[in-house]
């Protein structure tokens, strides 16, 4: 067993850490957090500086522009991406990790060379349309109709939480092509244009205030028949596919910004006075702040253990799903000690002065994110039982 | 990196099993705290396969196999619920001549790890020990069992350890110095959090057996989601921990991790590692114990089920070479080091 690179890795690592350092600079500082429009031209410009140096889509398959890296490889991007501090995938992440790597599984070759360079390039932001207002953790129960009519499907419906969709160019969207049948098996996936006549974006505002997700209302909109990836009815296992493509590095980056919040709120609970002395004099809250620590050191190594299996195939729902179910309750846990540690300075979503408490006030709100975003952490917990510990099914 | 099992480990790991079931069927050791308990056979069995000597050099009769192939052994021996001082005998073979008497099974050890002046000294396995070692911050020293005052207690709350108390310890003779007890804290954790999430992994396979068999209200009680969600946390508890100390095992083989010259600085990464390991090992061990006691109803407040065997030993694991509290402590103090 090692956690240290190869050689190999070590090599990759030094061209990566060379090539990240001196384009960061390069890139200028963030964009406003609420600023969706500048957001989009913030992340697709680091995309561009990506593409430019041979980085897009680092962990597609060369045939398809991507740069064919390893997962360990991949980790090691990621990881040292955030050490520079450059941007994650932001507005891109559909694109990159979802729809992307479906249409190089199941699209046909005009779908791809149409697309691909355009997600890798950073032209393109997708969301994804899945959920609605009536299927959520029962995705498969959605109802958004598609009806043939000649060379284009017209389809009317809703969805609802889609991430980026008020700045998104394409949409990854199920729909229902055959009502009659089994609920899994009368499903489509096609690609949308977002400014396809009768698609209206209405952003939502979230928990943090801003508008990362939207309702997307559908009227009639035309999409061709061209435009649907995999067969009429076979959606649900097109849709299903990607997650095959998932080999341990979905959380590394989120990871990785969780382990310094830690440090940070650590190295506030040294400065916050509290009764004669600091909250760090607060031996139960101390520990609990090495507890969370813990955790994600343990997380840390699961996501290790995973990548490893991820070069040898996919990583079974025995990695995924422990992972993606601690690493909610991890958050909760921390966010919990954020409120502990600034106390009333925790009522502020503004830095306070001599105080930077926004981004932990900021991050206490993303556990939820994570506990109930793609399969909440219930629906995580009936995975492991029934697919890995193989107890029976209640219906 | 390849941070997963190879072929041979693979293969350590089943011998181990294999070896644990036939000369230590839980049946055997149910009585091994009462008098007379302790198998000397079926301990010799157990260190002729190497068992206590991993990581030994072959000089000492070791098989000098990385730390972490003993880490994954010792999981295997927490699972089957083997028991005896097996973290003792691990550490004791440091001091191993040629002969390798204690990781050769004819030597058997008991450390004790000096208590805070004052508190209650109960020390495991004194009853069966050739050989005592005292360990604290400034070092190691040997006794004779002989030399110490200690009363047998009647009834330890682990059946299957006996357990002493002593009243007096006197001074022994110095064999480590403090870098060597630094070495014995952190491997003495370390294998302690192995055989916690040994059990964790085991009563969980139990429990999830009963659920699927037990009916109740015309239907297999692991139907239930109440039933489900408690043992699906129990599973990713036990996976996150494990990755945790296999992780602590890897850490430690680095070069230099053992290195620790200077006592009670807080260490590097392996003092970090090893203190976050026990912090998961043993929170998943005590969660997947009373989840399956839970699981099991009146079956698992039962003398006759094992799950209380594995429930008791985990709350003695979870006080050897340091404690949860302590180990958080460590992580904690280390996070101006560690970011
Ligand atoms: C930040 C964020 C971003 C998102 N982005 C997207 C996106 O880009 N595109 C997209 O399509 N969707 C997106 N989603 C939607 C997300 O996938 C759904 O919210 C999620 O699957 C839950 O569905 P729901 O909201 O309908 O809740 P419900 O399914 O109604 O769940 C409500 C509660 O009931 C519980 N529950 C439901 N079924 C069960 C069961 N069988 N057993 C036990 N408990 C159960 C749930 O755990 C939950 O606690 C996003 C969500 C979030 C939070």
């Amino acid at each position: 067993m090692l956690l240290l690179d190869s050689e190999s890795e070590a090599q990759f690592r030094k061209e990566i850490r060379a090539w990240v350092r001196q384009a960061v600079p390069q890139l200028g500082g963030p964009p406003p957090e609420r600023d969706w429009q500048a957001r989009r031209r913030y992340d697709s410009a680091w995309q561009r500086m990506l593409a430019d140096a041979g980085y897009a889509g680092i962990h597609w398959p060369r045939e398809y522009g991507g740069r064919g890296a390893s997962p360990a490889e991949h980790l090691i991007f990621l990881e040292e991406s955030a050490a520079a501090g450059a941007p994650d995938l932001g507005v891109h992440f559909v694109g990159q990790l979802h729809a992307g790597p479906t249409l190089i599984a199941e699209a046909t070759d005009e779908q791809r060379a149409f697309h691909l360079p355009r997600i890798l390039s950073g032209e393109a932001v997708w969301c994804q349309g899945f959920s609605e207002p009536g299927a959520g953790s029962d995705l498969a129960g959605l109802r958004t109709r598609a009806v043939r009519d000649g060379d284009h499907y017209v389809v009317t419906g809703q969805k609802i939480w889609t991430s980026y969709g008020p700045v998104a160019d394409y949409c990854e969207l199920l729909v229902r092509t055959d009502p009659d049948a089994p609920k899994h098996r009368g499903i489509t996936w096609l690609i949308m244009p977002m400014d396809s006549p009768g698609v209206d974006v209405r952003p939502l505002r979230t928990i943090h205030g801003d508008s990362e997700f939207a309702e997307v209302y559908l009227d009639e909109v035309r999409i061709p028949v061209a435009n649907r990836v995999g067969a009429e009815n076979d959606g649900w296992r097109v849709a299903m596919v990607t997650f095959g493509f998932e080999r341990g590095t979905a959380f590394v980056r989120e990871l990785i910004t969780a382990r310094s919040h830690v440090a940070d709120l650590a190295a506030l609970a040294r400065v916050l006075p509290r009764g004669a002395g600091t909250a760090w004099d607060d031996a139960g809250l101390r520990r609990d702040i090495g507890r969370v620590a813990a955790e994600l050191d343990a997380l840390w190594a699961l996501t290790k253990r995973n990548v490893t299996r991820g070069m040898v195939g996919v990583i079974p729902p025995a990695g995924g799903s422990a992972f993606k179910l601690s690493y909610s309750e991890t958050l909760h846990h921390l966010s919990a000690l954020i409120i502990r540690v600034l106390d009333r300075a925790a009522l502020s979503m503004d830095d306070l002065p001599g105080l930077p408490t926004g981004q932990l006030v900021h991050a206490q709100l993303h556990a939820f994110a994570i506990s109930i975003g793609a399969g909440t952490s219930q629906i995580q917990r009936n995975i492991l039982a029934e697919r890995v510990l193989g107890l029976p099914k209640e219906r | 990196m390849h941070f997963d099992l190879d072929e041979d480990q693979r293969a350590l790991r089943d011998t181990v099993r294999r070896l644990a079931e036939e000369v230590f069927p839980v049946e055997r050791t149910r009585g091994w705290a009462e008098p007379g308990g302790f198998d000397r056979a079926a301990w010799s069995a157990l260190a002729e396969l190497g068992t206590f000597a991993v990581y030994q050099p072959e000089e000492r009769g070791g098989l000098a196999l990385p730390v972490v192939n003993a880490v994954l052994a010792y999981q295997t021996l927490g699972a089957c619920l083997v028991p005896g001082p097996l973290v003792a005998a691990a550490l004791a073979a440091d001091l191993d001549g040629d002969s390798g008497a204690v990781g050769g099974g004819e030597v058997v050890p008991a450390v004790v790890v000096r208590p805070e002046p004052g508190a209650p000294l109960l020390v495991e396995h004194l009853r069966d020990a050739d050989v005592v070692y005292v360990l604290d911050a400034h070092g190691i020293e040997r006794l004779d069992p002989a030399a110490l005052t200690a009363t047998p207690i009647t009834v330890p709350l682990d059946p299957t350890t006996p357990l002493s108390l002593v009243t007096d310890l006197p001074r022994g003779d110095q064999v480590g110095d403090a870098a060597q007890a630094a070495r014995w804290s952190l491997l003495g954790s370390l294998l302690s959090s192995a055989l916690l999430v040994g059990h964790a992994l085991r009563v969980l396979d139990l429990a999830t057996a009963h659920a699927q068999q037990r009916e109740q209200f015309g239907r297999p009680i692991g139907t239930f989601q109440a039933v489900k969600h408690m043992l699906a946390d129990c599973f990713a508890r036990g996976e996150v921990a494990r990755a945790a100390v296999d992780a602590a095992g890897v850490i430690i083989d680095e070069p230099g991790a053992l290195d620790i010259t200077e006592p009670g600085s807080g260490g590097g990464p392996a003092v970090r590692a090893v203190a976050a390991a026990r912090v998961l090992a043993a929170e998943a061990a005590l969660l997947s114990c009373r989840t399956a006691i839970q699981a099991h109803g009146g079956m698992g407040f039962t003398w006759e089920v094992d799950l209380h065997l594995h429930l008791k030993r985990a709350l003695l694991l979870e006080t050897s070479y340091t404690t949860s509290d302590a180990a958080a402590e460590a992580v904690a103090q280390s996070l101006q080091r560690v970011p």
